[in-house]
């Protein structure tokens, strides 16, 4: 199991959305978070106070998926959130200890995304 | 305001003045939760409520204020420098005829005027002064400051009779609650985050939205400082519709050409400096003069906006900028635009440059009395409680810390505090506050 961590430009989100669903993931969390990826800042002035925002919004996703689903993953979210200006996120594939699904109990694969993509 | 209805010749009740009056009193009245917001939106998220509630609490502190001492001491017949205690709480003020409405729409009327010009001086002391200090000093200027000062032009006092034309008070409002919020503002000090953070407006819709019920209101308080439904009302009416429309277009202009990009934080100061500097003039110069004074307007207050940034001055919402240059520039050209055809009395252009001497005179006084007698009464107030909250306070937010309360409350994180609970429930939300932030 891995838990693959994609932080994307908002604008991006619902492409990325729709990618996930395309490729039949359908378990992920979704949070808005902050961060600066080297972008240019904009610059906000009110009245005569001038700032640069050094810290952009993204979208974060954490999707819990069997080691199936990796490749499937990380392909729909690389062409849905790429724009190919400097901004575009990061993504972390990280290996998990242990997933539970809480309503049932069940543990590791049978906890996530389905261990055979249905497709197969 | 028209000299001869405000020394009240026994004149008959005119229903249909009486009628715009009542409108006009509720339009004023409005200004202040109008104020609110726009300050309200102008201070960060944590400050709020607070921020909001000093406007707020001069609807309640200022007008009960008026009613007891405050009327008399402007509007009674006392002596060139300070009213009489004929009318101490309302004494004698009935329905009878004041100029041609009753008496009692008259005093609240001024009223209106009296909670508004306080809450004014709010914006150079948010984000890092005590709420009962506040309370108590503004219950004392509306007496001991407002209320001279509005003697001195409206009430029968010595500027009035001096020849210093006032229309609606960029004076005796804007000038005079503007060296009122520059000496509190040098008394408390800056916020301890003034110069070293970027201290952002939380909320930019409300500053738009507090605008726009200011220009709204305004129209209560220029027109009806007619004190009456006739043509010099209608022709204040009028100068308040376009002189901030030219100051608007003019401060955006300035926007375009300094940044490339027209603000509404801009947008909205724009409307209110347009405002301010129309006030004094809008029933003594004609609607073209109106449109050049809103135009002129802007470019003192834009630049002294600018300028105030990199000072050490926090006067945290630019009162100063705003109403105090705003205002005295509109007095002055009130002294060089007034005309006789449209007001009664020509200002410099036409011949009489006299006019804009007592112009002068009349805007150096009054911010010269409010400035000094602010600063005694501050020092006064500083005496009997502390006017600062302490440096914890402010990290947190004083809406928390002098209301208990939050402009913007998460459920998630909260325990409801039972009241069967023995220990104090104020100290233990706060703790519940706390240990969520």
């Amino acid at each position: 199991m891995k838990l693959i961590v994609a932080i994307v430009r908002p604008e991006r989100a619902n492409e990325v959305l729709e990618a996930l669903f395309r490729a039949e993931v359908r378990g992920f969390t979704v949070s808005r978070v902050r961060g600066h990826g080297g972008e240019t800042e904009p610059v906000e002035t009110y009245r005569g106070t001038t700032v640069k925002m050094e810290l952009r919004e993204k979208v974060r996703f954490e999707i819990g998926v069997s080691e199936h689903f990796v490749e499937p993953t990380v392909r729909a979210i690389l062409d849905s959130a790429r724009t190919g200006e400097v901004g575009d996120g990061k993504i972390f594939v990280v290996p998990v200890e242990r997933v539970y699904r809480i309503r049932t109990g069940d543990i590791d694969e049978m906890a996530v995304t389905p261990p055979i993509p249905a497709a197969e | 305001m028209s000299e001869s209805l405000v020394q009240g010749a026994p004149n008959a009740l005119s229903t249909s003045d009486t009628a715009w009056m009542l409108v006009a009193t509720s339009l004023v009245l409005l200004m202040t939760p109008a104020l609110a917001l726009f300050y309200g939106g102008l201070v960060r998220a944590k400050n709020a409520l607070n921020t909001m509630m000093m406007s707020i609490a001069s609807l309640g502190v200022v007008g009960l204020v008026w009613a007891i001492v405050g009327y008399s001491f402007a509007f009674s017949s006392g002596n060139q420098w300070i009213g009489g205690v004929d009318h101490l709480a309302l004494r004698g003020v009935n329905v009878d005829a004041r100029g041609s409405i009753p008496h009692l729409l008259f005093m609240a009327y001024q009223g209106t005027f009296a909670i508004i010009t306080a809450a004014l001086i709010s914006g150079a002391l948010v984000e890092r002064m005590r709420f009962t200090a506040y309370l108590l000093f503004i219950a004392l200027w509306a007496a001991l400051v407002y209320a001279p000062v509005a003697h001195w032009v409206w009430g029968g006092g010595w500027l009035g009779r001096a020849g210093v034309l006032d229309y609606a008070g960029g004076t005796v409002v804007h000038v005079n609650a503007a060296a009122a919020a520059l000496a509190v503002a040098l008394v408390l000090g800056p916020r301890r985050d003034y110069g070293r953070q970027a201290l952002l407006p939380h909320n930019v819709p409300y500053v738009l939205l507090g605008a726009a019920l200011l220009w709204f209101g305004w129209f209560g308080f220029n027109a009806g400082s007619a004190l009456g439904a006739n043509t010099g009302a209608a022709l204040a009416f009028v100068n308040t519709f376009l002189a901030p429309m030219a100051t608007l277009v003019a401060w955006m202009g300035l926007d375009i050409v300094r940044t490339g990009k027209a603000t509404a934080v801009g947008a909205a100061t724009g409307i209110v400096v347009g405002l301010v500097a129309i006030t004094p003039a809008a029933g003594f110069v004609s609607p073209a003069s109106a449109i050049v004074i809103g135009a002129l307007a802007a470019l003192p207050s834009y630049f002294a906006i600018l300028y105030r940034a990199r000072t050490a001055l926090d006067d945290s919402l630019d009162v100063v900028a705003a109403h105090g240059v705003g205002g005295a520039t509109g007095a002055l050209l009130t002294g060089v635009f007034a005309s006789a055809a449209w007001g009664g009395t020509d200002g410099a252009l036409a011949g009489n440059v006299g006019q804009l001497g007592r112009q002068l005179l009349g805007l150096v006084v009054v911010a010269a009395y409010s400035g000094a007698l602010t600063f005694v009464l501050i020092k006064a107030v500083s005496l009997a409680l502390p006017l600062r909250t302490v440096t914890r306070a402010e990290r947190t937010g004083l809406d928390i810390t002098e209301h208990g309360e939050e402009a913007y409350s998460h459920d998630e994180g909260t325990v409801l505090v039972l009241p069967t609970a023995e220990k104090e429930p104020a100290a233990s939300l706060h703790s519940v506050l706390e240990s969520s932030a």
